[in-house]
């Protein structure tokens, strides 16, 4: 389990985080969402240990990595896996060697384990055959696939996705999601995403939660977040008009 | 009084730097003890900083050879001490220029690069998505480029040592007549072992200031293209002016 206590952290002279309290639940889909600049990515990065916060604890699985550093963090590091939102991908390797580093590295492997690896990974996220190919190669979508294939190939506890939709048209945007939510149900790992896509995130996230002015305002189940009586919640996730929600047919004004 | 705090908070911000820089690299050559160890790494680095520095170095080494036998002909032409040509050509060479216009070059050609390769992978989160992957990014990117610059100067020096000398050869024996015994005796003559010594003491830190300074501009790129820009000029001109510093410090200690 994740959870987050009382997080402040101040970025150029400007607070960020103002005491975000926080609690993941474990093998779920949560979403946060929130205005932008409103530090989401910030949060992201203080759960996986990139950065560290000015007062506050992190807590996964028992661990506090707030104050944690060197080879004690990269221990709690195994455990997780991010997909970028650039994602990320080493621009001097093909897809396959991307995808084959984690295992090459951590796990020691070679030859045709990591192979068969890569190819089953590869193939999960719709990229079978495209190996061979540099990340400048790629198209956005299948740069944001590739990542999540290296993302995954680990099999990892947690997965942290930062806007793995941003810069991609509908389709492709919806066909990311999709790939997530069928990776998510297949190895059960516990999601955090940070996203704009509203409505779309409210038919895949589990939970949602909404960072707002440097706190978590408002976390529930996506089914029930939508009942908010927030007005300025409500606001900002009905700008769109009505939408479905995971487990409620429709939510509206 | 604004002044004075003006000059207070410079002294603090670059003591600050001081400190950033020297953490930087003593970790980095502390994680270079732990495995896993990366001799990989470390010979794809020496074939990008050595091997391909090859060219311009020899090419550096040429003309300087054979512009200092130019104008030292002439010089000595004047004493009618044409003779001891030769040991003018190699000691400038092997105490002075050698080490310094091969680090310059090396700066010009791998530092910049170096500083941009791992700016742009601070840029795209390339770097971050080495700590979520629990690889060390100064183990993993910086500690192979520190120790195959320690090994590459040297080795480029040494090479520029002996093609400069063949560059004066060429012009002050072959161009201008001047006598071949003369220029290689006099070499053996006035070259001592101190001054070799003294030549890769002089590389062997300067390839450590370049990979230094240009790894560590690189791996605090701010993230943007212009800070990218900025970190690429801001590592060659710094490592330049080190350069030119630490050696008229270690020239002062060696003479």
């Amino acid at each position: 389990m994740i959870k987050l206590v009382g997080v402040e952290k101040t970025l150029g002279g400007q607070p960020v985080l103002r005491g975000v309290d926080l609690t993941i639940p474990a093998g779920k889909l949560t979403t946060i969402i929130g205005r932008s600049g409103e530090g989401k990515s910030v949060l992201l990065k203080h759960i996986i240990g990139l950065m560290q916060p000015d007062r506050g604890e992190v807590w996964i699985d028992g661990t506090d990595i707030a104050r944690l550093k060197g080879q004690a963090l990269n221990e709690v590091r195994k455990k997780f896996a991010m997909l970028f939102q650039s994602a990320a991908l080493f621009d001097s390797m093909t897809v396959c060697d991307n995808v084959a580093f984690p295992l090459r590295e951590k796990l020691r492997l070679t030859g045709d384990t990591v192979t068969r690896r890569v190819d089953e990974k590869l193939a999960q996220v719709g990229l079978a055959g495209m190996g061979h190919k540099f990340p400048a190669e790629l198209s956005g979508g299948m740069r944001k696939r590739a990542g999540l294939a290296r993302a995954l190939v680990m099999e990892p506890e947690i997965i942290l996705f930062d806007e793995p939709t941003t810069g991609l048209d509908p389709l492709m945007a919806k066909s990311i999601h999709d790939l997530i939510v069928a990776m998510h149900r297949q190895f059960g790992f516990t999601a955090v995403m940070v996203s704009h896509e509203i409505p779309e995130i409210f038919g895949i996230s589990d939970w949602v939660a909404m960072l707002k002015k440097g706190r978590i305002a408002e976390m529930a189940p996506s089914s029930e977040f939508v009942k908010t009586t927030d007005e300025e919640i409500r606001e900002f996730i009905f700008v769109g008009g009505t939408f479905m929600t995971k487990g409620l047919p429709t939510a509206s004004l | 009084m604004d002044g004075i705090a003006r000059i207070g908070r410079y002294t603090l911000d670059l003591t600050e730097q001081m400190g950033r820089m020297m953490l930087f690299v003593l970790s980095s050559f502390a994680w270079l003890t732990r495995p896993p160890f990366r001799f990989y790494q470390i010979v794809k680095q020496l074939n990008f900083i050595g091997y391909k520095s090859t060219f311009v170095v020899v090419l550096t080494a040429v003309f300087t050879g054979m512009v200092l036998a130019l104008q030292g002909y002439y010089t000595l032409r004047k004493f009618g001490s044409e003779a001891v040509l030769g040991s003018a050509v190699a000691l400038s060479i092997i105490r002075e220029l050698g080490p310094v216009l091969a680090a310059l070059m090396v700066t010009a050609r791998a530092g910049s690069a170096m500083t941009a390769e791992i700016g742009i992978m601070r840029i795209t989160e390339q770097i971050d998505a080495l700590d979520t992957m629990a690889i060390n990014p100064l183990q993993y990117l910086i500690g192979p480029k520190l120790v195959a610059s320690l090994i590459a100067v040297p080795l480029l020096v040494a090479l520029f040592d002996v093609v400069g000398i063949y560059g004066g050869y060429v012009v002050g024996v072959q161009l201008l007549n001047g006598n071949e015994g003369a220029y290689w005796s006099s070499i053996e003559s006035a070259v001592e072992w101190k001054d070799v010594y003294g030549g890769i003491l002089k590389s062997i830190s300067f390839g450590l200031l370049i990979s230094w300074v240009c790894c560590y501009k690189g791996f605090h790129t701010k993230h943007s293209a212009e800070g990218l820009g900025t970190a690429t000029t801001e590592a060659v001109v710094l490592s330049a002016v080190l350069i030119l510093v630490w050696d008229y410090f270690l020239t002062s200690v060696l003479l």
